[in-house]
C-alpha cells in the first residue's frame, strides 16, 4: 500500500529588531503546535549554518514563508539558499486585512496580542490547507 | 572627555523550536532594553542571511557578542559569513549549568523561570558588554 505523508515546512522571520518578527515566531509556533502531523519547521539561519539536510529542505517540503517586514528575509533566503516557497505571508498585509493594529512590544505578548497572534496563525493555518490541496 | 564607545552587537539565534533558542533570544532583550540599553544593541539575524548592507555593516563595524540555542551555533556562523567579527560567543544552555534551579520551559517564550535565567543570564554578558565597549573606546 502506497501511503503518501504529506508536509508543509513553515519558516518564521523571528527578526528579533522588530515586534512583528516575534509575532511571527509566535504565530508559526501555534499552527506547528496545533497541525504536528501536518507541519515542520526549520530556524532559518540553518540555512547558512546547517549541512545539506537543511540546504535541501524545501526541495523536500513544499514551504510557507511568514516575514514580519517588506525586507522578506525568509522568503528571499529560502528562494537563495533552499528552494522557492510555495506562498509568501507578509505579517503587515495580514494585519491590515484583519483591521488590527500592529503589536509595540518585542516580547511577553499578553492578551493584548492574542488577536494579532490568532490572525497570522489562521492566515498561516489557511495556506498550509491551499498547499496541501495542491500537493 | 570620556571615551567613545561603540554599540556591541547582541545576536541570539532565531531557534524556533528549542527552549534555549528562546532563552537566547529573551536574554538578547533583556540586555538591549533593560541591562545596558543604549549601549547593547541587536539586529534581526536574518537580515545577515539576505546580506542585508545595514545588517552587515552592523556587524562588521561593532563587536558582535552571540547567543545560541544549540550547537549548530547558528548565530555565531551567520555573523562570521558575512565577515563579522565575533568577541564572545555563548550558549544559552551554559547560563543553565551554572543554575540548576532555574530550569526554563516554553518554545516559543520562555516561562517565568526561564525569565529569570535569562536576567542572569544578561547580567553575566553585562560584563562582557562593558569589557569591549571600553576596548572599542580606547
Amino acid at each position: 500500500m502506497d501511503i503518501k505523508v504529506q508536509k508543509v515546512g513553515i519558516v518564521s522571520c523571528s527578526g528579533e529588531e522588530i515586534p512583528e518578527g516575534t509575532l511571527s515566531r509566535l504565530a508559526c509556533r501555534k499552527v506547528l503546535d496545533e497541525r504536528p502531523g501536518e507541519t515542520v519547521t526549520i530556524c532559518l539561519p540553518l540555512f547558512i549554518a546547517g549541512g545539506e539536510e537543511e540546504r535541501t529542505f524545501a526541495q523536500n517540503y513544499p514551504t510557507i514563508t511568514v516575514d514580519g517586514c517588506d525586507k522578506m528575509c525568509a522568503a528571499k533566503a529560502t528562494e537563495m539558499l533552499s528552494g522557492k516557497p510555495s506562498k509568501s505571508l507578509l505579517i503587515p498585509e495580514i494585519l491590515k486585512k484583519h483591521g488590527l493594529k500592529a503589536p509595540t512590544k518585542l516580547r511577553h505578548f499578553g492578551p493584548e496580542e492574542d488577536a494579532a497572534v490568532k490572525a497570522v496563525a489562521e492566515e498561516i493555518s489557511k495556506a498550509v490547507d491551499e498547499v496541501l490541496e495542491e500537493a | 572627555m570620556g571615551k567613545k564607545h561603540k554599540k556591541v552587537v547582541v545576536l541570539p539565534c532565531s531557534g524556533i523550536g528549542k527552549v534555549y533558542g528562546a532563552v537566547a533570544r529573551e536574554t538578547a532583550y533583556e540586555l538591549v532594553e533593560k541591562v545596558r540599553p543604549g549601549l547593547a544593541t541587536l539586529t534581526c539575524l536574518p537580515l545577515l542571511v539576505i546580506n542585508d548592507p545595514e545588517a552587515v555593516a552592523l556587524v562588521t563595524e561593532n563587536p558582535v557578542i552571540t547567543i545560541d540555542g544549540c550547537p549548530k551555533d547558528c548565530a555565531k556562523k551567520s555573523v562570521e559569513a558575512v565577515g563579522g567579527r565575533v568577541a564572545k560567543a555563548y550558549e544559552a544552555i551554559k547560563f543553565y549549568k551554572e543554575h540548576k534551579d532555574l530550569k526554563p520551559e516554553g518554545i516559543a517564550e520562555v516561562n517565568e523561570t526561564g525569565r529569570k535565567l535569562a536576567q542572569v543570564a544578561a547580567a553575566e554578558i553585562a560584563q562582557e558588554v562593558d569589557k569591549l565597549a571600553a576596548e572599542e573606546g580606547e
